[in-house]
């Protein structure tokens, strides 16, 4: 027990270690990473909703509400600070779960889907359709913001973002796992498992739901605010049904048990994207439709399931 | 000395499409009693807990528990107010371990839904492991719920229902599927148990010996309707329950 979790710390700190390090040497990979792990920290989101059995294809609106303060906030009152959007966003999207989750709740899973689908359409339609406030389709442009208060050049805010988006993992990593392990988290796997005694217990599994909802909410809203920042844009494509549909990919890619699946879902996700757009320009959804294919065949607890397997036949050797 | 009555039912029906499984139900349950209920298979002892804990709402009739009126209530207002349901088919969280199982119910009872601290870190959870100890589980605490055969399963869920510290603990075949060895041992701690905590108890049951031995009263529930209720020796006794619901 000692040695497989001294060994999961050495893992988790190699990785952190390698995200910190490989945009070092390689200065082009930065961007890359900080999306890696942006997508990776609203995948936690996602990964806390199937905790509950529950599939949302709208959590685009949250990743959109995020990206759309940062770009409100440049168009409207100029350039303004990371942190600043950090926190405006994270509460606006909260704000967003609440209102939002306080309805969906009381559906289960196809309809809940569905549900979320629709609210996440209608704020795609209002991005787009708001040409004034909006600039519509053309998105709108997200100027380099300070940091604490100080400018930096490009070359220097892509490590910044980098490092700031780095930290954020870790602790939203570390703060979604503790919440799984809450007596809330498992109440939300109960709802999975047996509603009707989970009611029978006193408690209120659309409240507990909701609790869910509303983390997932505002770790989407980080997450769109650091790929917004990053991209130096948002788009109403931030809020489409795709982009909702990739988050649930990534997080399935993963494994849904683990807060960790989400960077190691996302991880090969971007990297799969970029290396294979670049040498097969449009089919490289049909390699990532292959690899999900392959993880949904053959490794159903994702990327992470997959490593711990090949740990336990190590150990028992 | 009057009893409290703790649970008052007054001409419950509900018929499901020509089931008639409650026809003008009247029955009390006493505070501090052990009230067995019996009658064949089909005849509407699970519809009554069903309606006693809100999962199901009568056509007609009332259900009052210390005197205030819980028929329109939902299950989970129905458990905050002290009525705690053992399930004929267990109803646990299979995903989770035995005592992940009975704290997960001790956090619903406590309202301690904090969400930084562990489960595992819960204060109640020598209580939950004492809980275990009392239905003789102990062994199995930490494997998956789902793992457990039956039996098993069926203490598993009358240790959560306990978990709940309720005022009138109502079981549906408690120890249906348990070996017969242990039965007997297993209920002779519960008993002791919830007399010694003063919980009253209400349980459906099918085995006669059982009956005999815990039930402080018996009633017989047929035909929709309280045939007949009283002291165990008496109602076992009556031609026509022995014809009718014992078969013999
Ligand atoms: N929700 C429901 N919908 C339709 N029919 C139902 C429903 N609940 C119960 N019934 C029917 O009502 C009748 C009474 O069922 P109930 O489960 O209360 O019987 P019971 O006395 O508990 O029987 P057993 O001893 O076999 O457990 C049965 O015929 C059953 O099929
Ligand atoms: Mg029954």
């Amino acid at each position: 027990m000692a040695g497989r979790s001294s060994a999961l710390t050495w893992t988790l700190a190699a990785v952190v270690v390698a995200a910190g390090v490989i945009p070092i040497l390689i200065p082009s990979m930065a961007t890359l990473v900080v999306l890696i792990l942006a997508k990776g920290i609203v995948v936690l989101g996602i990964i806390i909703l199937l905790q509950a059995g529950q599939v949302s294809f709208g959590h685009a609106m949250f990743f959109a509400a995020g990206a759309y303060t940062a770009g409100f906030w440049g168009k409207y009152l100029g350039v303004g600070d990371l942190v600043v959007y950090l926190v405006v966003g994270t509460v606006f999207a909260t704000i967003l779960g609440l209102l939002v989750g306080l309805f969906v709740v009381r559906y289960r899973e196809i309809f809940f889907g569905m549900l979320n689908l629709a609210f996440s359409m209608v704020l795609w339609s209002l991005l787009e359709k708001m040409f004034h406030l909006t600039n519509g389709a053309d998105g709108m442009r997200v100027p380099r913001p300070t940091v604490f208060g100080m400018a930096f050049s490009p070359e220097n805010f892509q490590y910044v973002l980098l490092y700031l988006t780095l930290t954020i993992a870790i602790v939203a990593t570390f703060v979604v796992q503790r919440f799984l392990e809450s007596p809330t988290g498992n109440m939300l796997r109960a709802i999975k498992s047996n509603e009707t005694r989970l009611e029978y217990l006193g408690v209120s599994a659309r409240r507990i739901l909701l609790i869910g909802y509303v983390i997932s909410a505002a770790l989407g809203g980080i997450g769109g605010v650091l790929v917004a920042v990053a991209q130096q844009i948002a788009t109403p494509e931030f809020a489409y049904w795709t982009k909702s549909g990739e988050f649930v990919f990534i997080a399935i890619l993963g494994g849904v048990g683990n807060a960790m699946g989400a960077f190691a879902g996302s991880a090969v996700f971007e990297l799969v994207r970029f290396y294979a757009s670049a040498q097969l320009a449009n089919s490289w959804q049909l390699i990532l439709g292959v690899v999900l294919i392959a993880i949904i065949l053959f490794a159903p607890n994702g990327l992470i399931g997959l490593w711990k397997r090949q740990r336990a036949a190590r150990d028992e050797s | 000395m009057t009893a409290i009555v703790l649970l008052e039912a007054r001409g419950l029906a509900i018929r499901f499409g020509g089931v008639v499984a409650a026809d003008g139900v009247d029955l009390d349950v006493l505070e501090g009693e052990k009230l067995a209920i019996i009658g064949p298979n089909g005849a509407g002892k699970t519809t009554f807990l069903n309606i006693a804990t809100g999962y199901l709402k009568p056509q007609a009739g009332t259900v009052k528990f210390l005197g205030k009126e819980i028929t329109a209530h939902r299950p989970r207002d129905i458990t905050r107010f002290g009525i705690a349901r053992a399930f004929q088919i267990p109803q646990l969280f299979l995903d989770h371990t035995v005592i992940e199982n009975l704290l997960i119910a001790a956090a619903g009872h406590s309202g301690r839904t904090t969400l930084m601290r562990s489960l595992h870190d819960l204060p109640e959870r020598s209580e939950m492991e004492s809980l275990l100890d009392l239905v003789s589980i102990r062994d199995v605490a930490d494997r998956k719920a789902g793992e457990l055969p039956e039996g098993k399963r069926k203490l598993v869920d009358i240790a959560v229902a306990l978990a709940l510290k309720p005022r009138l603990l109502l079981m549906d075949e408690p120890t249906s599927g348990v070996a017969s060895s242990e039965k007997f041992a297993i209920m002779d701690i519960l008993v002791a148990a919830l007399e010694k905590q003063r919980v009253t108890s209400v349980f459906v049951e099918h085995d006669m010996d059982m009956v005999t031995r815990y039930a402080d009263r018996v009633a017989v529930w047929s035909a929709g309707k309280i045939q007949i209720s009283g002291p165990p020796a008496e109602v076992l006794a009556d031609p026509v329950v022995r014809e009718q619901v014992i078969g013999i």
